[in-house]
């Protein structure tokens, strides 16, 4: 029979697996609220930030803790950038067309930066070792832990926690949520809503560089993590509600648990647990578990 | 005579292809309050929506204090200290009534004399209200909320569409009393009315539109006095069926 510690085990795994979707879906989550795009090309930066880790570990090719968390920030800074850049420059025009417009675009950016992650890093899979000083494991419940798991298990709720703070507690949050409600009232009232929609795509782009940077010591880096992740935080954003920060969040826990119990229960149908589970819930809540119905 | 603070000059307005404005054309000078009157469908809002660039007029001219706004964004145009309160309010609903107001302050980011304490002391219902979401207002303490919020942004002209549309008449008076003080206060307030009573009550001037172009234009007080003239110009204001 399965033993605690083993059940244990699968439950950390499928947490950790959590907090990395969350952190892709939340950025997902937070576009598709206050813009009302639909950015399929969210795993293509969480891509590049994997490559732009590895490229930035591999210059620098220290053996200190300190080069990694540099990687970190600086590919998900730069994949922020990179985000504001198409925002401004390829997407706003499309902001007056049909959606379909926007969704074609988004795809077409998916196709164009896989392409490019492909001339400049090759096919092969790129790896990035764990810091030193996360390289440990412990031991809890019978279960072996890596220490650089429970950085990120610890990391999730922080950067919700952040999220959350900054959409209720300060005046650029404030201006977000009413964007996300209102545009055309909110530049009516002053606001220029152009540069806070350009500000909200870097931030969700930060985010989606930011987990495929923190990613590379646990999977490898390859071409094909884009669509991958994308269709898993799609999954997540679903059962949780488009365009929820909660529902994202507790939409990837369920999905991690899913996945890592589904392997036991189905070894060959892990995946289709998974969107069995999305059926299920969008027969019962057609707007997912935090989401609103649409009103208009 | 002095320019006026918002001269409207011959503006024509098509949402898509469907033509909504013939040749407006109106002065607000500072301090007044001007009327637009009209039945339902004879461009008031849209009159003020191209004043604010919200629905832009595609020929004629905006001038706001000497300067040519015609194609400026709306964010701009309110910048540049045009207040609008549009008919359907418009609140933010999933936000307190104190934030709608901080989103307003800190939209426009005018300095000026307006804070909310001071639009809880125009309109001290708001002040008991101020940690419920915009959603669960009544309409008479939305339509508070959405001056208020305007308020916020220190707008030197508020263009107020239909403030009193479906509210019960003891709100009416309530807020007939309020905007007034904020016209005695110095405000300039460009009002978009379809009955008399908040109009006469508080116009200098009135603009009667009838089909996107304005048939009218005189002191409210030629409306007040002459009731032929008041029938006439309503029946001209009707729908025609």
């Amino acid at each position: 029979m399965l033993e605690p510690s083993f059940l244990f085990g699968q439950f950390v795994g499928g947490l950790s697996i959590a907090m990395f979707l969350f952190l892709i879906a939340s950025g997902l989550a937070l576009i598709f609220g206050v813009l009302r795009i639909l950015n399929f090309a969210h795993g293509s930066f969480y891509m590049i930030g994997a490559y732009l880790a590895w490229q930035i570990v591999h210059i620098l090719d220290a053996k200190t803790g300190g080069a990694f968390w540099l990687a970190v920030f600086g590919a998900a800074t730069a994949v922020a950038i990179l985000g504001a850049l198409i925002e401004r420059f390829l997407l706003r025009p499309l902001y007056g067309r049909e959606e379909l417009y926007q969704l074609l675009f988004t795809y077409a950016l998916v196709l164009v930066l896989a392409d490019a992650a492909k001339i400049i890093w090759g096919t092969q899979q790129l790896s990035v070792s764990r810091p030193p000083s996360l390289a440990g494991a412990s031991t809890i419940f019978g279960a072996v832990v890596p220490h650089y798991n429970l950085v990120i298990m610890a990391l999730g709720p922080m950067v919700a926690a952040l999220v959350w703070f900054i959409l209720h507690r300060t005046h650029i949050g404030r201006m977000v949520r009413a964007a996300a409600l209102d545009r055309e009232m909110l530049g009516a009232l002053g606001a220029d809503v152009g540069r806070l929609y350009t500000l909200m795509f870097a931030f969700g782009s930060f985010l989606a560089g930011l987990a495929g940077a923190l990613v590379t010591p646990i999977k490898t880096v390859n071409p094909g993590m884009d669509v991958e992740i994308i269709v898993e935080a799609f999954i997540v954003i679903v059962i949780g509600g488009l365009g929820s920060l909660w529902g994202a969040f507790f939409g990837a826990l369920i999905y991690g648990q899913f996945l890592s119990f589904g392997i036991l229960i189905f070894p060959r149908f892990s995946i289709f647990s998974v969107f069995a589970l999305m059926a299920i819930i969008l027969v019962i809540r057609p707007w997912g578990l935090f989401g609103k119905p649409l009103s208009r | 005579m002095t320019a006026p603070l918002l001269d409207v000059r011959d503006i024509h307005t098509a949402y898509g292809r469907s033509r909504a404005l013939f040749g407006v054309s109106l002065a607000v000078p500072k301090g007044a309050c001007v009327c637009l009157l009209g039945r339902n469908g004879v461009g008031k809002t849209t009159t003020m929506r191209s004043i604010m660039g919200l629905t832009p007029a595609s020929s004629g001219q905006i001038i706001w204090k000497g300067q040519d706004i015609t194609h400026r964004r709306p964010f701009e145009i309110a910048r540049a200290g045009i207040g609008f309160v549009p008919e359907d309010r418009r609140i933010f609903a999933d936000l307190s009534v104190l934030e709608n107001l901080e989103v307003g302050g800190r939209a426009a980011a005018r300095p000026g004399p307006w804070s909310v304490e001071a639009v809880f002391d125009l309109f001290p219902k708001l002040r008991e209200l101020s940690g419920r979401r915009g959603g669960y207002l009544s309409g008479g303490e939305q339509q508070m909320l959405t001056i208020g919020r305007t308020l916020m942004g220190n707008p030197e002209l508020l263009l107020l569409d239909e403030p009193s549309e479906g509210l019960a008449p003891l709100v009416v008076e309530a807020l007939l009393e309020q905007v007034g003080r904020l016209k005695s206060q110095g405000l300039t307030i460009l009002l978009a009315e379809q009955g008399l009573h908040f109009s006469l009550a508080l116009a200098d001037h009135v603009y009667v539109l009838q089909k996107g172009a304005v048939r009218y234009s005189g002191p409210s007080s030629a409306l007040r006095d002459d009731p032929k003239l008041r029938d006439d110009l309503l029946a001209l204001a009707a729908p025609v069926d």
